[in-house]
């Protein structure tokens, strides 16, 4: 976990999103913050803002003449301004107009026709996981089963070795999580990540295979090869983006089902539900906050924002707006009316959506086949990770049989 | 009634084509793009009303003829 950090007085006006409260459960302060000031502010991070009502962060998404994508992950430092409009790891952190173009290479890869192959063998993937927990009374939904599903689907895909997953669970949770770690500390923990993908690289160019290491190689963007450090960049962003993203959906979609038994039963005795449930579980439990950074000093609804303030892009919020959504802090398994924005608004909708969506759903389907009884062994030793990406990292288990 | 997608507002998010295959798919990217001429023949209206509420950049439109 990161390091500690200093207890927040108020979150209308110091919150943290890696504050102790925040992390154990935000969606109360967000109830408060909705009701107290519709955009919160802290001086922490050099300065931060953060909307919470939906209109508002869609207002912020849409919006790239003002607020800019060159990094979205929150920490002490910004990354230097010449660096947009390409970003550290395009095209999540690309700014148009070559954000379109970065983004356009990527999207085959990613369309839902080219993840309904995938699916088979993240479906084989899922019940040998499920095999290996078998017999067991009480596992670890999340470090057990979540975790390990998009890091071999990502794996596979990039052209990586298998048995590297524990090194990507490692590189996910320094670069985002350890967003408090001392900036030496920092810096070689990212030095680390890119030193690995560029020996990826240099193994791919040697011997060239069907993966998207490979792909993004022979890619052209506007006539051109993609530039080295473009390739590097858009790899770190394929191998960390999917990973504790995806494993917190699945791991919180677990966490509700073993603490909400009518829904469990119900999803088990109509599996077809499954796809209108998950979009819910989505919805409710959305692990993704964004972030931007202002470009310029500016007046907006009111906020006195300075050039390069964050903004945090808080879809867990917008997704529990009232505004929006009927009954929005209920968990309704059959909602049928559901804009949620968790996978974001906008232009840089996330990539991986329809990977994601495949995995959450095959992983749900394989564990309800095997396990359709479960429960929390033990609610306080649910443990979730702090910061952008919410999901539980510990999530102990009771399987009844 | 007809349905049509505002190609300025769609970002791929695929509800469309999700809950409504017989009236959307998806392009080469993962945009939605209407099946055939839009039209909704009769039985297919929840399902076109459907894929408008669930879009989250509201780009799936309707159009309801006289």
């Amino acid at each position: 976990m990161s390091e500690a950090v200093r207890p927040v007085a108020d979150y209308a006006t110091d919150f943290d999103h890696h504050g102790a409260e925040w992390v154990a459960d935000p969606y109360p302060i967000i109830e408060d913050l909705r009701r107290r000031c519709p955009v919160a502010h802290t001086e922490r991070y050099g300065g931060a803002w953060m909307p919470v009502r939906h209109e508002d962060v869609a207002a912020i998404a849409y919006d790239t003449e003002h607020f800019s994508s060159r990094t979205v992950v929150v920490g002490h430092t910004r990354p230097p301004r010449d660096i947009a409009p390409i970003g550290v790891a395009p095209p999540i952190s690309s700014d148009p107009p070559f954000h379109h173009g970065a983004r356009r290479v990527l999207l085959p890869a990613f369309s839902p026709q080219a993840i309904a192959k995938l699916e088979p063998g993240t479906r084989a993937f899922c019940e040998e996981l499920v095999d290996g927990l078998e017999g067991r009374d009480v596992v670890d939904g999340a470090a057990e089963y979540a975790q390990h599903i998009p890091v071999r689907v990502i794996a596979d895909m990039l052209g990586f070795p298998r048995q590297d997953a524990d090194l990507f669970r490692r590189f996910v949770h320094d670069v985002l999580e350890g967003v408090n770690d001392p900036l030496e500390e920092r810096f070689e923990k990212v030095q680390a990540l890119f030193g690995y993908l560029e020996a990826q690289v240099e193994d791919h160019v040697a011997h060239p295979r069907d993966d998207l290491t490979s792909y993004l190689l022979e890619a052209e963007m506007d006539g051109e090869r993609l530039t080295p450090r473009h390739v590097v960049g858009t790899m770190a962003l394929l191998l960390l983006a999917g990973i504790d993203t995806t494993w917190s959906a699945i791991g919180a979609s677990l966490w509700h089902l073993a603490r909400t038994p009518a829904d469990r039963e119900r999803l088990v005795a109509e599996p077809e539900l499954l796809p209108t449930a998950i979009e819910e579980l989505l919805r409710a439990y959305a692990p993704v906050t964004m972030a931007r950074l202002v470009k310029e000093d500016m007046t907006w609804k009111g906020c006195e924002m300075k050039a390069d303030d964050w903004v945090l892009l808080s879809f867990p919020a917008a997704n529990r707006d009232p505004e929006v959504f009927e009954d929005a802090d209920e968990v309704v398994i059959d909602r049928e009316v559901n804009r949620h924005a968790a996978f974001g608004l906008g232009p840089h909708r996330c990539l991986g959506s329809h990977l994601a969506r495949m995995e959450l759903r095959v992983a749900l389907e394989a564990w309800l086949a095997r396990f359709p009884d479960f429960s929390l062994a033990d609610p306080d030793a649910v443990v979730w990770s702090p910061g952008q990406v919410r999901g539980p990292r510990r999530l102990p288990l009771a399987v009844h049989r | 009634m007809r349905v049509r997608i505002d190609r300025d507002r769609c970002q791929g998010h695929g509800r469309c084509y999700s809950l409504a295959p017989e009236l959307f798919q998806p392009d080469d990217i993962g945009d939605g793009v209407v099946v055939g001429d839009g039209v909704v023949t009769p039985g297919q209206e929840d399902a076109a009303r459907r894929a408008a509420l669930n879009c989250p950049e509201q780009a799936v439109v309707i159009e309801e003829e006289a």
